[in-house]
């Protein structure tokens, strides 16, 4: 396969679409968690009861479509092989967590990958809906009546004074996690993250790193999210996490701007040092990657880098993860062979620019 | 100091092994560490589930004879009727079996969801369409009557009249709902 193919497949289409503010907010997602109501949770139900669950998705939502979202897939767990769980994983489609369950565990994707439901995970049911750049209402929207549409057909778990019931006490109420992901390396490069991450804190929202709980802001990117799911409505939670959104940036924009004012040459050279690593590179490992590609994507946000997409850090992000770098050579390759394989396809990528 | 194993990189990582009183150490660069199974992948041990369990026991008394004196609590031996889940076993795991294990422990929850959700324990967000019927119009009905007041407040006697009618209006409706159910 080409490049060109590789990457055509590997990136979900919705997210080649441009957003608002996507020089800094990459994409915007509501989570929903939703339970069957007469089924036990799955952390105490019997293989019976999950299957139960599954085959409503299978006589119901396979293969039907919704609006924009066309022709639900559903996928098994138990029919996929590790690398190609691990892709999904990569392409946030499903969590690690979703992976592990080989017997009961499956998602529905729709066409364009913009919605996926994980079934059978911590809840029966989780609604991922993304848009790409800063989206938040249009998201909580569409994933309302997304929602309304499922509950067509499911009795969901709901107590008017708990909201809908999760199995972890941290989701009751709304079910809803909203969150953006935003690259912001003028706040890192400046220092202003560590102050900023607990005032945010403070506000009952979280900021974790790109993959979620526990994981490394790798390539200055960050995701931003709410905390708290009950006392307050989906639209005053989205509200609050916009608002906070909206500081960020414009904080990002005036740090760019001071950088670029008061030291422009120093970020010009790191700016080209870190296109030159990637151009030249031999051996990457993914965190110089990750931190690199940011560098790029600042340049061309900066105009200082010309006649390279601004797609390039959303699609490079992804692409030189290990599962996409092991789908991509059709085999299991070791870290040491991924990093070499990793600074070819970057190569590559950055040679497509040119033709 | 250079990683023992790729001999490349530089080692960020120090473990000291005892076996059998013979003293090892090793080090290593964060890559082989991961490789070797000297590192857990953080996401399988110490989650925020587990953060969360030890929350869930403020409230239980100082044990005077160790661990053993949960199991006198007597809301530890509460159990869900649907799923079995007993008391003990949700504050251990930090998550419910079942819809009904949250009126099973119903009157234990307010003080984890305060600690949880800042304070607080009731929802008010979206009702889902199909099962919520009832409860859509009756929080219709307390949204009318807030309105009432301010009208009354306001001496817009007209306006409130009208609302008083829908008010009475969906109440009816509400009470042949509940008859229509039963």
């Amino acid at each position: 396969m080409s490049l060109q193919n590789f990457i055509n497949e590997a990136i979900s289409p919705w997210l080649k679409e441009e957003g608002d503010d996507s020089d800094i907010v990459l994409s915007s997602r509501i989570r929903l968690a939703r339970n069957f109501m007469d089924i036990p949770f799955s952390i105490v139900a019997e293989e019976d009861d999950l299957q139960n669950v599954l085959d409503v998705f299978e006589d119901n939502f396979k293969h039907q479509s919704f609006g924009t979202y066309q022709d639900f897939e559903l996928v098994r767990m138990a029919e996929l092989e590790p690398v190609e769980k691990r892709v999904l994983v990569e392409k946030h489609l499903i969590s690690p967590n979703l992976a592990e369950n080989n017997s009961t565990g499956a998602v529905l994707i729709s066409q364009n990958e913009q919605v996926s439901v994980m079934i059978n995970e911590e809840d029966h049911i989780r609604i991922q809906l993304y848009y790409p750049g800063f989206q938040l209402e249009n998201a909580l929207e569409h994933a309302s009546t997304f929602d309304d549409w499922l509950e067509e057909k499911i009795n969901y778990a709901f107590d008017e004074n708990r909201g809908y019931l999760t199995s972890c006490p941290t989701n009751v109420g709304t079910g809803m996690r909203a969150s953006v992901m935003m690259h912001l390396p003028a706040l890192v490069i400046t220092q202003q993250m560590n102050r900023i991450v607990p005032a945010i804190n403070q506000l009952g929202l979280v900021v974790r790193g790109i993959y979620g709980e526990g994981s490394e802001a790798l390539g200055n990117i960050f995701q931003i999210s709410n905390q708290i799911t009950l006392g307050k409505s989906e639209k005053d939670i989205v509200e609050d996490l916009k608002s906070v959104v909206q500081q960020l940036i414009e904080q990002e924009r005036n740090a760019r701007n001071r950088i670029l004012n008061d030291s422009g040459i120093e970020l010009e050279d790191k700016v080209f040092r870190s296109y030159g690593v990637l151009a030249h590179s031999r051996i990457i490992q993914s965190k110089e990657a990750s931190k690199c590609l940011s560098d790029v994507r600042l340049g061309i946000d900066l105009g200082l880098i010309q006649n390279v997409s601004n797609t390039i850090l959303n699609e490079l992000m992804v692409l030189t993860q290990p599962g996409f770098l092991q789908q991509y050579a059709k085999k299991i390759l070791s870290p040491e062979e991924r990093d070499v394989r990793r600074a070819t396809l970057i190569r590559e990528r950055l040679n497509l620019e040119k033709e | 100091m250079e990683c023992q194993e790729c001999e490349k990189r530089s080692a960020t990582l120090h473990f000291t092994q005892v076996i059998n009183g013979h003293k090892t150490e090793v080090h290593l660069c964060e890559y082989c560490a991961q490789e070797k199974g000297y590192m857990n992948n953080g996401e399988h041990n110490f989650s925020l589930h587990s953060l969360l369990s030890g929350l869930f026991n403020f409230d239980s008394a100082p044990s005077l004879s160790g661990s053993q004196s949960t199991s006198y609590n007597p809301k530890n031996s509460l159990q869900c009727e649907k799923c079995e889940m007993t008391y003990h076993e949700f504050t251990k795991t930090g998550k419910f079996g079942c819809a009904n294990c949250y009126t099973t422990f119903n009157e234990h929850l307010h003080p984890i969801f305060r600690r949880v959700h800042s304070g607080n324990t009731k929802h008010d967000g979206k009702i889902p369409k199909r099962a919520g019927d009832a409860i859509h119009l009756r929080k219709t009905i307390n949204e009318h009557k807030v309105k009432l007041k301010e009208l009354i407040q306001n001496e817009e006697f007209e306006e409130a009249a009208k609302a008083r009618d829908q008010i009475r209006e969906l109440e009816k409706k509400l009470r042949n709902d509940r008859d229509g159910d039963s």
